[in-house]
């Protein structure tokens, strides 16, 4: 028995990174090259560790054939250099650190950047600029937060430990008695699993976020409101929402998580600015902060890395030498969808599989770059594909949690291919001397 | 007959099934089963007399996909929306502008529906 003991790797405290809640408080079992046990990670936390494998493939193709990182590289560098609108796209589940050199890229060779965020909470971060962010740290909400609100969000299927580490089930020091302490509403147009959890229920018409957000923002402000319009324009009766606004005002601590029922829906960063309003209207009566529930481990950090790098947090345009920020002009989907772009720098994402059908042509249609741990279909069709290690199973660095709140990565195997940062470093040398020759 | 299509809300979304078939692989099977079903409120599956597992055609103003329909689980939705977890198949229906937003309308958007 001790021997097979001796043989088993113990990684305490690793970093998952496959959802924004970025769990730091897994105890990883590594059995050579394979992870067996996950222990604390969720069912999203084990599929991302235990399915870990490191395929046989090159590290680079080129057309679909086998080449080295090098002429890869050499490759990729001059398609980048040579073009008129090069853009770069992706970037939320790699580390801080090759976000970083991606920008550093784009600036060399005058093109965009954009990251996920743009089909992700891009319009929360328009509407952040509009009204402002009332914010906090989830280890508040985990020790203080005695309404918690989810709007348009189902972290029972998206972000499986939100509840219980950080939002509802913690006994937290205001909040001793946990989940007892806590209100908990959820808004959607379905009834989700996270809806079930919920002590109020609020099942709005589909496409009426915005008039139930004005709805409670009129409700806050003490205005009379005709009870069969808000049903009408809502789906929820007055006395219910009125109801739940007694229930904010007298809340200690009143938190509202959002997601994409917000931002993927007619409106968008109109429906975002509703709700970070309501937030801001709140803090007349008593502390509320808002905070959208971001998806991929690192799009946090994508989001912080381009803003310090250049002002704006995502669709950034560098072809007059400095940064323009445009959303809708220089994001990925416009810039494709549009046939603007002529090539394409593709980072640890799949628009092949997740883009508008005339993105995807345009796409499909220019030279393109692809760096991505796993097959996909964003690989199979990139003219270079690079097969790149997995950050925080195989590479360290540093990840924002969906708060803003840098975490550590603690790799617990070893892979043959190259990271993303070693990849992106090589080809921002490389770029970076092409341009100087000209 | 069965040639009436009428109109729905479609709503695709994160399941943690699809999040797990990120993990397991793009090309496995439990990830391209989870994101090629149609989820149907049970009222509406028994309205039009359709079973689990027959196959419909669903057409948006930019797109159309045939899927395999299943029934929603007890109340999750209400009749006259349907669900499917994002994939390749829910991105066809959507369009690529994205009114000066960056965001194509992923979510919420009309579609019509009928059996093939």
């Amino acid at each position: 028995m001790s021997t097979v003991e001796s043989e088993l790797k113990i990684v305490t405290d690793a970093t998952c990174t496959f959802c924004g809640c970025v769990c730091d408080d897994i105890d990883l079992t590594v059995d050579g090259a394979h992870i067996v046990e996950a222990k604390r990670a969720c069912v999203l936390g084990k599929a991302w560790f235990l399915n870990h494998e490191v395929e046989d493939r090159p590290h680079c193709l080129i057309e679909g054939q086998p080449a080295t990182k090098e002429e890869g590289i050499e490759r990729a560098a001059r398609i980048l250099a040579d073009s008129k609108y090069p853009i770069i796209y992706g970037l939320s589940d790699t580390t801080t650190e090759s976000q970083r050199v991606a920008v550093g890229i784009a600036d060399w060779i005058g093109g965009n950047v954009d990251t996920t965020t743009s089909v992700c909470h891009g319009p929360s971060g328009m509407a952040f600029q509009g009204v402002g962010e009332v914010t906090c740290s989830l280890g508040e909400v985990r020790n203080r937060g005695d309404m918690i609100i989810f709007w348009g969000s189902n972290p029972a299927e998206s972000h499986p430990r939100h509840f219980t580490k950080y939002s509802l089930m913690p006994k937290g020091m205001f909040v001793p008695n946990g989940r007892k302490d806590r209100t908990c509403v959820v808004v959607d147009v379905r009834k989700t699993k996270s809806a079930k959890t919920a002590d109020i229920f609020l099942q709005i018409k589909p496409r009426r976020d915005f008039e139930a957000l004005w709805t409670l923002r009129a409700l806050a402000k003490g205005v009379s409101l005709d009870p069969e319009r808000v049903r009408e324009d809502t789906g929820v009766e007055l006395a219910v929402l009125e109801d739940v606004m007694q229930r904010m005002k007298a809340a200690k601590f009143g938190v509202i998580f959002f997601g994409m029922g917000l931002t993927m829906t007619r409106g968008k960063h109109c429906n975002s600015e509703a709700l970070l309003a309501l937030t801001r209207d709140m803090n007349a009566f008593t502390r509320f902060v808002a905070k959208p529930n971001r998806g991929h481990g690192n799009v946090t950090g994508a989001d912080n890395v381009v803003s310090w790098r250049t002002g704006y947090p995502f669709g950034v345009n560098h072809s007059r030498g400095y940064p323009r920020f445009n959303p809708g002009e220089y994001t990925t989907s416009d810039t494709l969808a549009n046939r603007e772009a002529d090539c394409a720098l593709i980072i640890a994402c799949d628009p092949m599989a997740n883009f508008s059908q005339p993105a995807r042509e345009h796409l499909a249609s220019i030279p393109y770059i692809a760096l991505d741990t796993k097959v996909t279909p964003s690989t199979r069709a990139a003219k270079i594909a690079f097969s790149v290690a997995t950050y925080g199973i195989n590479t360290g660095g540093t990840v924002y949690r969906m708060d803003d709140v840098p975490i550590p990565l603690r790799p617990a195997t070893e892979s043959p291919h190259p990271s993303d940062y070693e990849v992106l470093s090589q080809i921002e040398r490389r770029v970076q001397s092409l341009a100087a020759s000209r | 007959m069965g040639c009436m299509s009428e109109t729905f809300i479609m709503i695709p979304g994160r399941t943690s099934k699809q999040g797990c078939g990120i993990s397991e692989g793009k090309y496995g099977e439990n990830y391209q089963s989870e994101i090629t079903t149609l989820q149907v409120a049970p009222e509406d599956m028994e309205r039009l007399g359709y079973t689990d597992g027959d196959t419909v055609r669903v057409t948006s103003e930019f797109g159309q996909i045939e899927v395999v329909v299943t029934t929603a689980k007890g109340d999750e939705l209400p009749p006259g929306l349907l669900f499917i977890a994002y994939g390749d198949l829910s991105s066809r229906l959507m369009g690529g502008d994205t009114h000066g937003s960056g965001m194509p309308t992923s979510k919420g958007f009309d579609v019509t529906m009928e059996r093939i």
